[in-house]
């Protein structure tokens, strides 16, 4: 796709610059080595070579395995008038002769969300990820678009964000599922009834408009639920999305502004301004973002996040069984722990009829497989709230990895040490919801513009762990 | 209904009530092994012997007959979806839900049709070979009917031959396989007297029916129902009236309880030693999951995985001779109906590869893989669980299946969340 793509304008560039194109016989060899030539060394020469899109410096030899049907070419390019006289070789596969400011490790839909915004403030980006667009834990996510209290920090960042999915939600296309369909916080007895209360009160000091329904009130928005709910919050702006569509339209926004993708591309190192893929090549960017979900600490050391494991299930089409997004008010109590296994009732429908049942989450768990002790507790609680679900036939089940904080907060900005890495994510359970505002945040923070909401509560440089400074 | 959890374990659990399923239940069960088997339809037989009143000949009667009176429990009606913990399995039936707990599993779970999309096959009345076969025989009727057979594999004679008795007009068969490829297979045929047979039996009752090979549907057409097909015959285009399309394109195995197990899977098949244990100890596999390969290898390969199961290795060993034999007819039906390149360009943009959820062709090309065209396109995800589009995007693009999860079949919220005892 990408060399489809990029065939016709590189064409042109190539002209343009009057590169010199030379085919070199790729019949014998299955590698090629990248080296600086001894007469270019001089001041304000630079020796680059460009591969798949990727601009990287000559500045010591790589080997670089390369495809039969890559035209390689040797270049000299003269780049306006300050005539930098550079000397590397191309590949036409993608080929792009400029250096990137921002390469971004991770195309979930936090890094999607980077590089849309990047694109949009005019920087060349690229973006790498080992698989595809959308297939960690965005691919795993519910995408209940939330505003939750859990602390200041996280009310502004969930709050932020939110009103920018609102502000794109005429942009966005049909598969993105966007349906702003309301969360009820039920509550089971009297004392959820009181923090439905506080909760209430605390949205509405700060403009989010709330709704307090009492036990009549919700047995009639939501029939299915038990009877004898104590009641619950309607917060009427809260909605639901697909994740993974979403990812793929923010970064084909992206790419529409240049943004260049790069697939099944595994990341080794990041740092100093350059990204290392496992074949051996070498992105340069003047900024590395780290935006590789939970497997964000494998290449960044030192930074504090754990994997949190959740399991969810779907169900066939039932239209109309539910019409909110529910969750318990006893959820709260699960989020927080930050400990023990904790399970939750929350369920959502979808717009395809389709109910979604979650959550569960624990500590400790490596592995993707499908946990029956979780499964079950996670079932039966949603049965205790919904005693309807039990009959519902049960399509699929998954599980997914939460990039977790100790303070339930996000990383966005720099991260000490390296002037050119940048951390976004830790985004637990609320990566969907908040991924606009990281992204919004953190490119305030590369450029220097005034960021919205005060930034100080995700710096990366508060969850540093010891090994960081050694 | 009896409570049908045993918390004893069986020696011997079998799932699938096809032919293999029961050779392997009754092998074992004749040798004295606690066995128990399970499947989803009401009655034993599987997809051949399909229909309990039917006569399905001398080989049926006598394998329904030591299944009857071997001292077997049995679980029909009720469809194995989950393992939640090795050693027990949970199956649903249409009101409950019990578990069931064994010391060695033999998993014969059949096979099912292949479809390939075209232009018009989701038109009513364009429906799968086997799947019409099943319909007739449970009341659906086809006489005076025009029904055009089309795709690829012996099951298209089969079932040809049997609308043909309930008095269908069957005014083609099309048989996608070049006269080449297929009279090598004929060839092939006459080392085997029992396959002999057959095919002449079946060679009287299609008689009159025209048979076409090198051809394939292109389109169905019709306003509300199916009223035409358009075939490709021999490189020329033909339009043929018909009230049904009966369809297929070959088999493929059911492998996903197999792999929810953890049991090797290579090529679509799961891989078993000369016993038909899989790489899952205790855990054996017959039938055609194994390797498309009839009625027949089925039927020896279940008996050696029943003997196997209990011990009985010497017996076992006696039928490797007769299943070597039934493996070459599995390797030339292989060969025969291997699908031709030109299918690839079926579908039109338009046209719907994944019914369930209504994705186009169109949507699936900008992909690289089955998972990306999942995630993106919602191909795969409606409750057949990636069933029918799976094998035909396999074909179309040579993308590989996605990793199974439980439920193995769409199975309800609270059968899932049952607490498994001891766990
Ligand atoms: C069960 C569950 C339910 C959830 N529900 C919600 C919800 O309702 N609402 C909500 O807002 N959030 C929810 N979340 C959280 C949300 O899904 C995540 O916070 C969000 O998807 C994180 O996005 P990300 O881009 O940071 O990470 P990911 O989507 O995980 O993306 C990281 C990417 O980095 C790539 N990558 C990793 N390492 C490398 C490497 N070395 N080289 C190259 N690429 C690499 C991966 O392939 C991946 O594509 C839920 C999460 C789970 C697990
Ligand atoms: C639609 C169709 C029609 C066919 N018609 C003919 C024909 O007319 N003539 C002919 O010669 N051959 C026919 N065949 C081929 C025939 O099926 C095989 O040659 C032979 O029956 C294989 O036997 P088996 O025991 O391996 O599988 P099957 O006979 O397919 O038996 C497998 C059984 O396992 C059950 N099962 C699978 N998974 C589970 C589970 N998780 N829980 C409970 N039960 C389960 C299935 O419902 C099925 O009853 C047909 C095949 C198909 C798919």
């Amino acid at each position: 796709m990408l060399k489809m793509q990029c065939a016709k304008p590189i064409r042109k560039r190539l002209r343009k610059r009057n590169i010199k194109r030379s085919r070199v016989p790729l019949s014998k060899t299955s590698s090629v080595i990248f080296a600086p030539s001894a007469d270019l060394t001089t001041e304000g020469k630079e020796e680059f070579a460009v591969l798949r899109g990727f601009h990287f410096k000559l500045d010591r030899a790589v080997m670089v395995p390369v495809q039969r049907h890559w035209i390689l070419s040797t270049l000299s390019v003269e780049l306006g008038k300050d005539r930098i006289g550079a000397r590397g070789y191309a590949l036409r596969d993608g080929m792009n002769a400029a250096t990137y400011d921002v390469v971004i490790v991770g195309a979930g839909i936090v890094g999607a969300a980077c590089a849309d915004e990047c694109a949009r403030r005019g920087m060349r980006v690229a973006v790498v990820d080992r698989e595809m667009v959308g297939s960690g834990a965005t691919a795993a996510g519910m995408g209940h678009i939330v505003v939750m209290d859990d602390s200041e920090a996280q009310f502004a960042l969930t709050r932020y964000s939110q009103q920018l999915w609102q502000a794109l939600r005429r942009d966005l296309p049909e598969d993105v599922e966007y349906d702003q369909c309301g969360t009820i916080w039920v509550a089971a007895d009297e004392e959820e009834m009181a923090e439905v209360r506080r909760k209430h009160d605390y949205y509405a000091q700060r403009g989010v408009p709330t709704l307090v329904v009492d036990s009549e009130a919700l047995q009639r928005l939501e029939p299915n639920l038990r009877d004898g709910m104590a009641g619950g919050l309607l917060v009427a702006e809260d909605a639901v999305l697909y994740p993974p569509c979403a990812a793929r339209f923010l970064m084909e926004r992206a790419q529409e502004l240049g943004a260049q993708l790069q697939l099944g591309a595994p990341v080794t190192q990041i740092g100093e301004g350059r990204v290392r893929l496992s074949d051996g090549v070498e992105i340069a960017g003047g900024m590395v973002v780290n935006a590789a979900g939970a497997w964000a600490p494998e290449l960044t050391r030192g930074m504090e996040i754990k994997k949190r494991k959740g399991h969810l299930v779907i169900t066939d089409r039932y239209p109309g069984f539910l019409r909110h997004q529910l969750v318990e008010l006893g959820y709260l109590k699960s989020a927080h722990s930050v400990t023990s296994d904790s399970v939750a009732f929350n369920v959502q429908p979808r717009r395809t009829g389709q109910i979604l049942i979650g959550s569960s989450r624990q500590y400790g768990a490596e592995h993707g497989e499908v946990d029956q002790a979780m499964l079950t507790r996670m079932l039966r609680r949603a049965q205790e709230y919904m005693p309807g679900l039990g009959q519902m036939s049960a399509v699929r089940t998954w599980t997914g990895f939460r990039a977790a904080t100790p303070d339930k907060l996000p990383l966005i900005g720099p991260w000490p040490g390296d002037k050119s890495l940048f951390l976004a994510t830790g985004h637990e359970g609320l990566g969907i919801t908040t991924s606009l505002a990281s992204a919004r945040i953190l490119v305030d923070q590369i450029t220097g513009a005034k960021p919205e909401i005060p930034i100080e509560p995700y710096l990366p440089s508060r969850a540093v762990k010891e090994v960081a400074h050694a | 209904m009896m409570d049908k959890d045993s918390q004893q374990p069986f020696d011997v659990l079998v799932i699938g009530a096809g032919p293999a399923g029961m050779a392997a239940a009754v092998r074992a069960a004749e040798r004295g092994g606690r066995v128990g088997i399970v499947d989803d339809n009401p009655n034993c037989g599987g997809q051949i012997w399909r229909g309990a009143e039917d006569d399905h000949g001398q080989e049926a009667t006598a394998w329904s007959s030591r299944l009857r009176n071997a001292d077997i429990t049995k679980l029909f009606g009720m469809r194995v979806f989950h393992q939640p913990e090795t050693g027990v399995l949970l199956a649903e039936g249409t009101d409950d839900v019990c578990e069931l707990r064994y010391t060695n599993l033999v998993l014969a779970t059949g096979a099912r049709e292949r479809f390939l999309p075209f232009p018009g096959w989701t038109l009513p009345n364009v429906m799968g070979a086997g799947g019409l076969q099943a319909m007739v025989k449970s009341g659906l009727p086809v006489r005076g009917k025009r029904v055009v057979v089309a795709g690829t594999g012996p099951l298209l004679l089969a079932v040809a031959a049997y609308l043909r008795k309930q008095g269908a007009e069957i005014p083609i068969i099309c048989e996608q396989a070049s006269w080449s490829s297929l009279a090598r297979f004929g060839v092939g045929l006459l080392g085997r007297p029992g396959k002999i047979t057959q095919g002449l039996q079946l060679k009287k009752e299609l008689a009159e029916i025209p048979f076409a090979a090198n051809s394939w549907p292109i389109g169905a057409h019709g306003g509300q129902v199916l009223e035409s097909v358009t075939i490709s015959r021999g490189g020329k285009t033909e339009v043929i009236a018909c009230d049904f399309l009966a369809c297929g394109f070959h088999l493929v195995p059911n492998v996903e309880l197999q792999s929810l197990l953890g049991c090797q899977i290579s090529g679509g098949f799961v891989q078993v030693d000369e016993f038909q244990q899989t790489s899952v100890q205790r855990v054996f596999c017959a039938g055609e999951p194994t390797g498309i390969g009839g009625v027949e290898l089925a039927l020896v390969e279940g008996q050696i995985a029943g003997l196997a199961a209990v011990g009985e290795k010497n017996a076992a060993q006696k039928l490797f001779g007769e299943r070597r034999e039934s493996h070459r007819f599995a390797r030339m039906l292989d060969r025969a109906f291997r699908l031709r390149p030109e299918l690839r360009s079926l579908p039109s943009a338009e046209t719907i590869v994944c019914r369930c959820e209504d994705v186009p062709y169109s949507r699936l090309q900008e992909h690289r893989s089955w998972r990306a065209a999942k995630l993106h396109s919602r191909c795969g995800m409606g409750p057949c669980q990636g069933r029918v589009c799976g094998p035909a995007t396999q074909f179309l693009f040579q993308w590989n299946p996605d990793s199974v999860r439980p439920p193995v079949f769409p199975a309800r919220v609270g059968s899932l969340g049952r607490v498994v005892s001891g766990l």
